[in-house]
């Protein structure tokens, strides 16, 4: 998986655009604070979501943390995998253990993600802390 | 060590009996549509009466518990359980059926007149209700309280404030009473100060939930004026009891503007946890708020105590019955066992030796908090080259029952521990003793850290494949 | 005094390690003018054989004993073998915490993954929670789970589940977005309204909460109930009083009931005046996340030992804090370890001997009471252990008042109720009554006048 090919959030997502559509996961730093991830809960295929909407819920034994829509856009496929392993979450975060994929609905709020370099940056700002 | 107790099921064997019941002497069929009837109950245990106790003594062994030495959990207040009370709380005298008429279980209504008598003594509020099961259960009655009050005032209004300390029953059962929660920060010195609040202060606010002593042990000292300035935006004082054992005797809450307060019978006093359960939360009001307390309301006419079940502002029923009846017998007797001689003293000697530990500790564990603090006292794991589950588990080791860890949130790898009064000076420096044991292990040989426990009857457990794969009952064939 | 071992001494040694001179100065930070308020409205401490005399001076003022007793509605006396007294009154049972450090807790975790187990059995579903306060918070639990699980707000209550939890479920609900309607009961067979029910089912139904055997004491017919609210994807949500009822009815799970839920006070615990009791909640699978309360799960440890752990944590308040699917904390643990040893005790045979008998003794007492001309069977066949009599003269506080005068408790008046009910009364069977009890009771009957 080249990591500098995605686009990221603040929230610990990331996003792989795949011409109208884009692919939308959490990132390894995210599921590293989470711990062993024991569930995940998708959203419906369908479901409409505005950018920054609570779209799936990831499960570790000790916390729960909302994943947000990156975008705007619409369900159209949920990986099918993570419920009989969520420990796909954890061991490939930016492949097999990806979450959901949507049909954006507003091509600009693509600007607003950060590209790779930028979410560095901000990863390091973070332990800088 | 001794090999792990099977299931109940595993040891059942087709044809034993532990139970004495004989066969009746009544002749009857039964009056059911016959579809509507069981065969027998498949699996269930058939064993003799004799294994029934070698097992039930088999799993006795596997715990860990307060008979048997400190256990100094943080906010839980694990004071010894005196068994006078136990003893008294199983007596025949006191086993009625709710439903027996009430001049026949006088003694049972005065019995519970006089622990809210004692409550209200003992915290300042003006009336109480022993109803709720657990300091949860007050909780949300509270807030229910709390809203019907506003929404009869005309406007119940939309928000709670709970500090970033908050035990997560605050928000949750806040939660279920209807309101929308906004987290207020501590300040520097871990406490809420009015400073603070003002910008949260808005006018869709209807109350503050705040414990106190807090999650850090700290006394909130600005809690009149906070009062204060809630009573004057419209808003009302919540104040989370379960650390009352630190002002015992030394304050009233209903001398500081509380308006509305839950206490923890399974803490403050002396009743027993179960493992779990069962608790008692009794909730105490100002003035103002007793025609809104939930029913039934154990009253006094004349010489003889009846019990009202309705009341035209009450927020309702929230249980079964009474409440926690039996468990308000052991909170009375001991109530009565203390008097007003020992009362202070509890607290006093609480304090005493959380602050004995704070200053034995703290030159080998981090405090985050500078400020004087009351009947417990939280560390964080920062500098140390192990994590605080790390030293939890290895205290298992040594035959201690950890502090409670990772609460309250706002500390890192939080080690919460309260002592309680009922430990004596010894207890505390074996503790002590061996907490700097460990830490000189963590720097030295961290690996009897990471390994721990080893001398308990299982090692540490997979937590996560619990809650990937659940395995929730004994399934034949199934679970080995 | 003996519960604070801290001597004068260890006192002065704890100051001066602290660096203070006086007890005051660790509360400095509270208002001078508010601490060490004046205890004069405290009573005096009493010894402990005062403490003796004192509550037995109480228990005096008590006169039930003396009474045989027919009162159900709700709580249940039956026979509780003394091992369950006397394994549960243990220290290492009574006195640890909730187990958070499992390693060293495993005795309580298997003893609840036991009861867990039983409850399932009993009531044929899938997972059972920890427990629950008690039966009513039980049943209003289950409203809040089928709401949350369904998305819709609508619930219908039946009007024969016991009045106190319906009371209950109201004040849980009352500032939520919950509608709760009432559907409504046959006078002629104590059972459902089906009519009533079907035109009061809409697609905005979340669950029918029934009871049964219901507060009338009847079985309801929970197939026919289960039929018609599933084609609505509402939900069947079973509440139970009377626990020892699932030991001689036909499990919920064959009639397609989704959730159980209620009191099991009458495995093993004793009357206690109310408390404390035990709320029980079974339900299918598919409701296990959204499921309140504590569960125990089976894990093994770092040597492969099986093990036992307080597992999907995540639903609970202590992680999920204001989105928790309940607020509840600290539980009913040590009644739920009682209730398992008390299952286990009675054992396959055992229980469904004290089940049958406390059916068959009810059964018996109707069938002698039949033809009475002081009373009337208002329902006669389908009835678990409750008996509703219909007083043909006089009203039920005349009759009660005369059984009294006899040293009987002839069942619960429905008036403290039902206002408008004046002469009807609830009676409880057990397996503790003998055929004299309930001789006696048919004897005074035939004198009332």
């Amino acid at each position: 998986m080249e990591l500098e090919k995605l686009l990221f959030t603040k929230e610990h997502e990331w996003v792989r655009l795949e011409g109208d559509s884009a692919m939308v996961g959490i990132t390894d730093y995210a599921q590293h604070e989470l711990g062993d991830v024991v569930y995940v809960e998708l959203p419906g295929l369908g479901k409409e979501l505005k950018k920054g909407d609570p779209s799936a819920n990831i499960e570790s034994v000790k916390a729960v943390s909302d994943v947000f829509a990156p975008l705007s856009g619409t369900i159209i496929e949920v990986n099918p995998k993570l419920a009989a392993n969520p420990e796909l979450v954890n061991q490939e975060p930016y492949s097999e253990g990806s979450l959901f994929k949507m049909k954006i609905k507003q091509p600009d709020e693509v600007k607003e993600l950060l590209d790779h370099k930028k979410y560095e940056e901000y990863l390091r700002g973070i332990a800088g802390e | 060590m001794s090999p792990l107790p099977d299931l109940i099921f595993e040891i059942s064997r087709e044809g034993k009996t532990a139970h004495g019941l004989g066969a009746s002497r009544v002749q009857s069929k039964p009056a059911i549509d016959p579809g509507l009837l069981r065969t027998a109950i498949a699996g269930f245990p058939q064993v003799s009466e004799v294994e029934i106790v070698r097992h039930y003594m088999a799993l006795a062994r596997l715990n860990y518990s307060l008979d048997q030495g400190l256990y100094p959990l943080g906010s839980c207040t694990m004071k010894y359980n005196p068994k006078i009370n136990e003893k008294l709380a199983s007596s025949e005298d006191f086993q009625a059926h709710p439903y027996a008429p009430h001049e026949l279980v006088q003694g049972n209504l005065e019995l519970m007149a006089r622990l809210e008598e004692w409550l209200v003594a003992l915290t300042g509020m003006a009336g109480f209700t022993c109803a709720p099961a657990a300091g949860a259960h007050g909780e949300f009655t509270g807030m229910l309280i709390v809203r019907k009050y506003l929404k009869e005032k005309g406007d119940p209004r939309r928000v709670v404030l709970i500090p970033d300390s908050a035990h997560g029953t605050n928000p949750s059962s806040a939660h279920f009473a209807g309101y929308e929660i906004r987290e207020i920060p501590s300040n520097a010195e871990g406490i809420i100060d009015v400073e603070g609040l003002r910008p949260f202060l808005k006018d869709d606010v209807a109350a503050l939930m705040m414990t106190n002593p807090n999650t850090l042990g700290i006394f909130e000292k600005n809690i009149t004026a906070i009062a204060d300035a809630l009573h004057a935006n419209g808003s009302l004082l919540y104040m989370d009891g379960a650390n009352l054992n630190a002002l015992l005797g030394i304050v009233r809450p209903g001398d500081l503007g509380v308006d509305v307060m839950h206490i923890n019978l399974h803490k403050t006093f002396a009743t027993p946890h179960g493992g779990g359960g069962p608790g008692s939360g009794p909730v105490g009001v100002a003035a103002h708020l007793l025609p809104f307390l939930p029913v039934p309301r154990v009253v006094k006419d004349g010489g003889k105590y009846g019990v009202v079940f309705a009341a035209p502002h009450s927020i309702g029923r929230i249980k079964n019955f009474y409440g926690q009846f039996l468990v308000m017998v052991r909170a009375l007797a001991y109530l009565c066992s203390l008097g007003r001689e020992n009362v202070r003293q509890v607290a006093e000697d609480a304090v005493l030796n959380a602050n004995y530990l704070r200053k034995k500790l703290q030159d080998v564990l981090d405090l985050p908090y500078p400020t004087a603090t009351l009947h417990e006292v939280v560390f964080s794991d920062k500098n140390l080259p192990v994590k605080t589950l790390d030293i939890a588990k290895r205290l298992l080791d040594y035959g201690f029952h950890p502090f409670t860890i990772y609460f309250p949130l706002i500390v890192h790898g939080a080690m919460m521990i309260e002592p309680t009064e009922t430990e004596s000076k010894e207890t505390l420096d074996e503790f002590i003793a061996v907490m700097k044991k460990i830490l000189l292990e963590a720097r030295e040989q961290p690996d009897l850290l990471l390994q721990a426990p080893r001398q308990t009857p299982v090692r540490r457990l997979d937590e996560t494949l619990a809650a990937r794969q659940p395995v929730l009952k004994w399934r034949k064939g199934e679970n080995r | 005094m003996r519960y604070l071992p801290l001597t004068d001494t260890a006192r002065e040694e704890i100051k001066k390690a602290i660096g203070i001179d006086d007890c005051k100065e660790l509360f400095k930070s509270i208002p001078a003018d508010k601490s060490y308020f004046d205890l004069a409205a405290i009573p005096s401490a009493l010894s402990e054989p005062e403490l003796i005399a004192e509550f037995k001076a109480m228990g005096r003022k008590n006169f039930f004993p003396g009474y045989l007793s027919f009162l159900g509605a709700g709580a249940y006396a039956h026979f509780i073998p003394e091992v369950v007294a006397y394994l549960s009154a243990k220290g290492e049972f009574l006195t640890p915490y909730t187990p958070y450090q499992p390693e060293v807790s495993q005795g309580n975790l298997q003893a609840i993954f036991e009861y867990q187990t039983m409850m399932t059995m009993l009531t044929g579903l899938d997972v059972a929670n920890a427990s629950l306060y008690d039966g009513a918070t039980a049943v209003a639990e289950a409203v809040l789970l089928a709401v949350r699980k369904s998305g819709r707000q609508r619930i219908l209550l039946a009007d024969s589940l016991h009045p106190e939890y319906s009371a209950v479920v109201r004040t849980y609900t009352q500032n939520l977005p919950i509608e709760l309607v009432t559907v409504n009961v046959n006078e002629a067979d104590g059972r459902i309204n089906l009519n009533d029910l079907q035109a009061k089912l809409n697609d905005q139904t979340a669950a029918l909460v029934f009871q049964s055997p219901n507060f009338l004491g009847v079985v309801e017919d929970s197939a026919v109930l289960a039929q018609a609210v599933h084609p609505q994807h509402a939900y069947a949500v079973q509440a139970v009083a009377e626990a020892m009822s699932l030991a001689y009815l036909r499990p919920a799970a064959d009639f397609a009931v989704d959730v159980v839920a209620g009191e099991a006070q009458s495995f093993g615990l004793s009357l206690g005046f109310g408390g404390p009791y035990l709320g029980f909640m079974t339900a299918r699978e598919e409701f296990l996340r959204q499921m309140p309360g504590r569960i125990v799960g089976q894990t093994k440890d770092l040597d492969g030992k099986r093990g036992y752990v307080l597992t999907l944590s995540t639903r609970e308040q202590h992680i999920k804090r204001e989105k928790a699917m309940s607020n509840i904390c600290s539980n009913e643990a040590w009644c739920a370890l009682r209730a398992g040893m008390y299952l286990a005790t009675m054992g396959k045979d055992g229980l469904a001997l004290a089940a049958g008998d406390s059916h068959l003794h009810a059964a018996y007492f109707v069938s002698k009471a039949a033809k009475s001309r002081q009373v009337r069977i208002v329902y006669q066949k389908n009835f678990y252990n409750e008996v509703l009599l219909e007083i043909k003269k006089g009203t039920a506080e005349a009759f009660l008042t005369a059984l009294k005068k006899n040293k009987i408790l002839a069942g619960v008046p429905l008036n403290w109720f039902y206002p408008t009910v004046s002469n009807r009364v609830l009676l409880a069977f057990s397996e503790v009554h003998s055929r004299e009890d309930i001789d006696r009771l048919l004897q005074a009957m035939g004198e009332y006048s």
